[in-house]
């Protein structure tokens, strides 16, 4: 009987234990989630902190975030207007690049830029917390590192990539619009016109939701790396690069999962 | 011996998958003592001292404070018994982002900025107390040199009044004259405010002159303990082999 089972437990051996470390890795993360709202509720709090990060989340992404979003603007207005004019359909333009910004675009490109900045950076300095055995001193402080470090980072990333990402949209737009009307020739009364037209509340707050959600896995991804950093430099490199690649691909999945659950 | 030791480790046992890095470690220390845990690095010293501080779970055992069992504690009820250590870690762990001042008084603020100018007082008179000055105050960690850091991390360790302080290799990394200093300060600290000290080091002549007790630690367990007097004619071939940093013998 063994020996007939054997060649499937040699192929579907590896494939089983890879879902338990998954599943695994993902019991952690929910855990270290959970750990720190249940003791951010209690004080004490740290408005200072909060404060720190969401200038450090937010208003210091402002550029890269701006250049983001005007550039891809651009170039999806161009890119419309070259398919449209294939089958006389040039109108579209705004229309594609305002949804194209506000549904798609915007929220996850700021995500993934903000994500590249921001979750390794908190993971970098995590990390290095973690081997210089300063998150232990702060709990001989007797100063909770969940509460004083965790907690500011993750609500700062829940309130600041909403935020910049309805920034990021009016630029975006902006950028569609720049390249319509002084390259492609519309007219701009005309274009703004139609934009506002195509632009409805719902749009909006989907895009605010999705970029929630990528904010507060930015900082988890961040945050959790960082702390659970081990082995000297080498181990905080690792938990950078960790940081990052699993901050992207839990911004693509739940905008996947968002899109298809809203649109479907 | 008294009959109510300050700390008191039952057959404390810790596990790393396989590794049995503590395997039944009993100790007692009694109230205002010096003890020093020697052994090699890798022998548990750390994991020791960790558990006791409750930053580690021990999977067996009792670790009492006062008559009461840390290890059994919820984190909540932790957070407030860990209120009577202070704690020296090996590399001092500063904050890098605060300055001087701030770390320092770090367990009094719990990190919030306020009631400055009171705090850099007190800041100040912790400074003086291990032979710095208000000169450092606004200074970042990275400024100072690592006897200096030590020092820092010494005055933010007893600044809150700590019933109990660890020392985790306080001489590591430091020239012989300022390992000194460092082992003056913390014989001062025992005679002068009553703190009970745990230390763990490998630097012998540390030990010698910070230690009432010394107690060794050889793959997770207490193979010897007695008086500093006692370390140089112990009777123990573990203890001798490794006060004489001789390479052969029952370590291997």
């Amino acid at each position: 009987m063994s020996a007939i089972l054997q060649p499937f437990i040699g192929f579907f051996g590896p494939i089983g234990r890879l879902m338990i470390a998954a599943l695994a890795a993902i019991g952690r993360v929910t855990v270290f989630a959970a750990t720190t709202v249940s003791r951010a509720v209690r004080p004490p709090y740290y408005p200072a902190r909060l404060f720190e990060q969401l200038m450090q989340i937010g208003w210091f992404s402002l550029p890269v975030v701006g250049m983001t979003a005007i550039f891809s603007g651009a170039a999806l207005a161009q890119q419309t207007f070259t398919a449209g004019s294939r089958f006389n359909a040039t109108s579209t333009v705004p229309a594609i690049v305002v949804l194209g910004i506000v549904r798609e675009l915007g929220p996850v490109l700021v995500g993934l830029m903000v994500a590249g900045r921001v979750s390794s950076a908190m993971a970098a300095e995590l990390g290095t917390m973690r081997v210089t055995e300063q998150l232990d001193a702060l709990t001989t402080l007797r100063t909770d590192p969940y509460r004083y470090l965790i907690a500011p980072r993750l609500f700062a990333a829940l309130i600041a990539i909403p935020m910049m990402v309805i920034v990021a949209n009016a630029i975006g737009i902006f950028g569609g619009y720049f390249v319509a009307v002084y390259k492609l020739g519309f007219n701009p009364i005309g274009y703004l016109d139609t934009t506002r037209q195509f632009l409805t509340a719902t749009d909006l707050q989907m895009a605010v939701v999705k970029s929630a959600f990528f904010g507060f896995f930015i900082a988890l991804m961040g945050c959790y790396h960082g702390f659970k950093a081990q082995g000297g430099a080498a181990g905080v490199g690792r938990a950078t690069t960790d940081a990052v690649v699993s901050a992207f691909i839990m911004i693509l999945l739940s905008n996947m999962i968002i899109t298809l659950m809203a649109f479907g | 011996m008294a009959d109510n030791p300050k700390i008191v480790l039952e057959g404390v046992r810790k596990s790393f998958g396989t590794n049995a890095v503590l395997d039944g470690v009993n100790l007692e220390i009694e109230r205002g003592e010096s003890m020093v845990i020697i052994g090699q690095s890798g022998s548990g010293k750390s994991v020791t001292l960790k558990c006791i501080l409750g930053l580690i779970r021990p999977d067996h055992g009792a670790i009492r404070v006062d008559g009461e069992d840390l290890a059994s504690m919820s984190t909540r009820q932790l957070e407030v018994a860990r209120a009577k250590f202070g704690m020296l870690f090996q590399g001092s762990a500063l904050f890098d982002s605060l300055p001087i001042w701030r770390n320092v008084t770090f367990a009094l603020t719990q990190g919030r900025l306020r009631d400055a100018t009171n705090m850099r007082k007190i800041a100040t008179e912790n400074l003086e107390r291990v032979g710095l000055d208000a000169k450092v105050l606004d200074l970042r960690p990275s400024e100072l040199s690592g006897g200096m850091q030590k020092r820092v991390a010494l005055a933010r360790a007893i600044a809150p009044r700590p019933e109990i302080i660890f020392f985790d290799e306080p001489t590591t990394g430091l020239d012989p004259i300022r390992a000194d200093v460092i082992n003056d300060l913390i014989v001062e600290l025992v005679d002068e405010l009553g703190v009970t000290a745990l230390t763990i080091t490998h630097d012998m002549a540390s030990a010698r002159k910070i230690a009432h007790r010394v107690a060794m630690l050889y793959e997770g367990k207490i193979v010897w303990r007695g008086a500093r007097d006692r370390l140089y004619d112990s009777g123990n071939p573990y203890v001798d082999q490794f006060v004489q940093g001789r390479a052969e013998g029952p370590i291997q």
